[in-house]
């Protein structure tokens, strides 16, 4: 199978949908003449033209309304934030229009946008540019998010949400963008809402969304080689839809659960997972389910300090020791 | 609209050095504003060599080419004039009077740095000096430039507010906003549209709708309006002044649109810095309109200072930007327990509030 990059596995995506759906078109800052900040939309204008890839000026608020609007009547942008920072300048399009739409007009009216960019910290850009939204995005009902972790897996993803009938928002991940990971040539689509086993094991659940996966993989290693314990990885790929059957699954599997989570630990994506595990699965837990998210304050720029804000594998040992 | 094209734009040296506000300069100021400039082009020169030695990373947008902006507008500053900028911002840092030593350790995220090692290149400030950012999203600092300027009117102080702004932070909601309301409310701000012609690889004429210029959209406000040519300290020093005493005298907002360029990519991580324009156009804004070369000459044609003394100024200024480099490598990275101070003030500083419920969570 080729390896190919997680950016290329969604240029690939784009591409494709482009291609198959007249109506796909792509709009952001600098996405088309210079192919993107980070380079996800590379080649696409000069495969597609103008009118399908088009270059917006830094008007968030008025590209992503503009967005919804249009998917109302049918078309499907898919908007590119050059960081998923800069959607709060476009928050109330997204969150009271995108997210509110169809369920104030009783279901009259349906909103087949994309809203997709990087949202990640650890990159040494600061609070402003390093935040992970996908907590507040999936708190509100009417929207969807996606974080995937693999170039398999954006490509897939990115592929349902642009056939999907309702708002989905992509969360991608600037440290991810250069990784390679085995993509097949032929078409696959991966459902919104199905999480994926990245790791067999038997002792202890790590479940993780986006690039804390990876970290949790490596922890898992480390549980290995180490310690002889063997983790099972869930990877959630989809936050809203929420595969819960999965994570019941490993949960009665192991018994025990460590949560891995790039967000703030207050109302995090975690939060939600925990609670939900203690309301389903408390008599198959063998210990209380355990959190590593993100330190609890803005992201801190020196990039000292950055490096241990985020989820580190060892601060995922750490925590599975605690109750194994 | 003042644009470079295939015909240089000749400056008359007449025109506004004979402006009341510039001829009131003494040969020490006009030194001191060389020192500024001079300043600001050595400080980024040693942070550009950081960047690509890999000792500092992130994002580091140069301000090379533009200083005579920040320090012609920032020179007309008072003690109730204050200033807020966006992510470009270490000109306007170091012209209010901040240290190369505390803006250098900034970059390397250091704890001797300006914001303590947690704002970065992006995020500087100094309150003191009545600089407020340093502001990482395009346009966000235009509310608070105007919010700036409502404190000062409230209090009753004879201020503005220069609320420093990109060619592509025209294009923000917020910026509009904030325009109705600065003339709604009548308010002492200015907004300066640092004109360098390119947001990230885009040109003004890709991302704008306008008649004239960018300036010119403040009509629909009834605000008053100039361009200036930001290669000309004189010229930015007089259209300036006019705004500043419009916003003194009658407490009204202006905007300013300064023609400038910038010589380096977007960021330092630009990797389209080479495709958006030729070669040739940096070259010729190097050689015919820079800012520091034009205004040492001057200096020299006004015989305020002669070419050896201007390379000595030069010299000691190389020193200041080495030995800050050196203060910022000496400095150690912020303690881990730092990352949780800085969130509130009522926790900072223990107050009863501070101490009621849970402000922070583990997880
Ligand atoms: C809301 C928001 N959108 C996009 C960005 C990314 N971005 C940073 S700077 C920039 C270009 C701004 O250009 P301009 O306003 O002309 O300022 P200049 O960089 O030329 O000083 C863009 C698109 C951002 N920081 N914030
Ligand atoms: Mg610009």
């Amino acid at each position: 199978m080729p390896q190919i990059t997680y950016r290329k596995a969604i240029n690939d995506a784009l591409a494709e949908e482009i291609i198959r759906d007249e109506n796909v078109v792509i709009i952001g800052e600098e996405v088309a003449r210079y192919n993107g900040a980070y380079k996800v939309t590379e080649g696409l204008w000069e495969r597609f033209g103008d009118k399908r890839v088009v270059d917006a000026p830094i008007s968030e608020a008025g590209f992503i309304g503009m967005g919804v609007g249009a998917s109302m009547l049918g078309i499907r942008p898919v908007m590119e934030l050059m960081f998923w920072s800069f959607a709060y300048v476009a928050w109330d399009q997204i969150i009271n229009n995108a997210g509110q739409v169809r369920y104030m007009s009783g279901g009259l009216i349906n909103c087949p946008i994309v809203i997709r960019g990087p949202a990640n910290g650890g990159t040494n850009v600061g609070a402003t540019h390093s935040h992970t939204p996908e907590n507040f995005i999936a708190n509100t009902p009417g929207l969807k998010v996606v974080c995937p972790a693999t170039a398999y897996d954006a490509k897939g993803l990115m592929k349902a949400a642009i056939r999907d009938n309702d708002p989905v928002c992509v969360m991608e991940n600037t440290l991810l963008y250069g990784e390679t990971w085995e993509v097949p040539d032929e078409e696959y689509v991966i459902p919104l809402g199905v999480a994926d086993i990245k790791r067999e094991g038997t002792d202890i659940s790590f479940i993780a969304h986006g690039r804390a996966v990876i970290t949790a993989l490596k922890a898992a290693e480390i549980l290995a080689a180490e310690h002889g314990i063997q983790a099972e990885v869930l990877d959630l790929r989809s936050i809203r839809p929420l595969d819960e059957e999965a994570i019941l699954k490993t949960v009665a599997k192991t018994h025990r659960v460590v949560l891995v989570d790039e967000n703030k630990p207050f109302c995090g994506v975690s939060s939600q997972i925990a609670a939900m595990i203690q309301e389903q699965a408390f008599d198959d837990l063998d210990a209380p389910v355990q959190r590593v998210c993100s330190l609890d304050a803005p992201a801190i720029y020196s990039p000292a300090l950055e490096k241990i804000q985020l989820p580190t594998p060892d601060r995922v040992v750490y925590k599975a020791l605690q109750i194994l | 609209m003042i644009s470079v094209t295939e015909e240089e734009v000749a400056i008359d040296p007449a025109d506004y050095a004979q402006a009341k506000i510039n001829k009131s300069l003494s040969s020490k100021d006009k030194i001191g504003l060389l020192r500024e400039m001079l300043r600001i082009r050595r400080f980024e020169q040693v942070s550009l060599k950081f960047y690509n030695q890999g000792v500092m990373g992130g994002f580091l947008h140069l301000y090379i080419g533009q200083e005579a902006v920040a320090v012609g507008t920032i020179s007309l500053m008072g003690d109730n004039d204050h200033i807020i900028t966006a992510y470009r911002d270490h000109g306007h840092a170091l012209a209010v009077g901040m240290s190369m030593n505390e803006c250098m350790a900034e970059l390397l995220g250091k704890a001797t740095g300006c914001s303590r090692g947690k704002g970065g290149s992006m995020h500087y400030f100094a309150p003191d000096k009545n600089y407020w950012g340093g502001h990482g999203i395009v346009g966000g600092q235009t509310p608070l430039g105007l919010g700036l300027a409502y404190a000062l009117k409230y209090k009753g102080l004879k201020g503005c507010c220069f609320c420093y702004m990109g060619d592509g932070a025209v294009n923000q909601g917020a910026y509009h906003e904030s325009l109705n309301l600065a003339a709604l409310w009548k308010l002492p701000v200015v907004y300066v549209i640092e004109n360098n012609k390119y947001s990230m690889g885009t040109t003004i004429d890709r991302s704008s709708a306008m008649r004239n210029c960018l300036a010119e959209r403040a009509d629909g406000y009834g605000i008053v309006w100039d361009i200036a040519n930001g290669e000309d300290l004189y010229e930015v020093r007089a259209k300036a002044h006019n705004a500043l005493e419009r916003a003194h005298k009658h407490s009204l907002p202006t905007v300013l649109e300064i023609d400038t360029y910038r010589y380096y990519g977007h960021s330092v991580a630009d990797a389209n810095a080479k495709k958006y324009r030729s070669p040739e156009e940096i070259e010729r804004y190097k050689a015919h309109h820079d800012p520091l070369r034009l205004w040492e000459k001057r200096l020299v044609d006004e015989g305020v200072m002669t070419v050896e003394e201007i390379e000595k100024l030069d010299e000691s200024i190389k020193d200041e930007a080495n030995a800050a480099a050196q203060f910022a490598l000496d400095s150690e990275f912020p303690a881990p327990e730092t990352i949780f101070e800085d969130v509130y003030w009522e926790v900072d500083n223990n107050t009863e509030s501070g101490s009621t419920g849970r402000h922070f969570f583990g997880d």
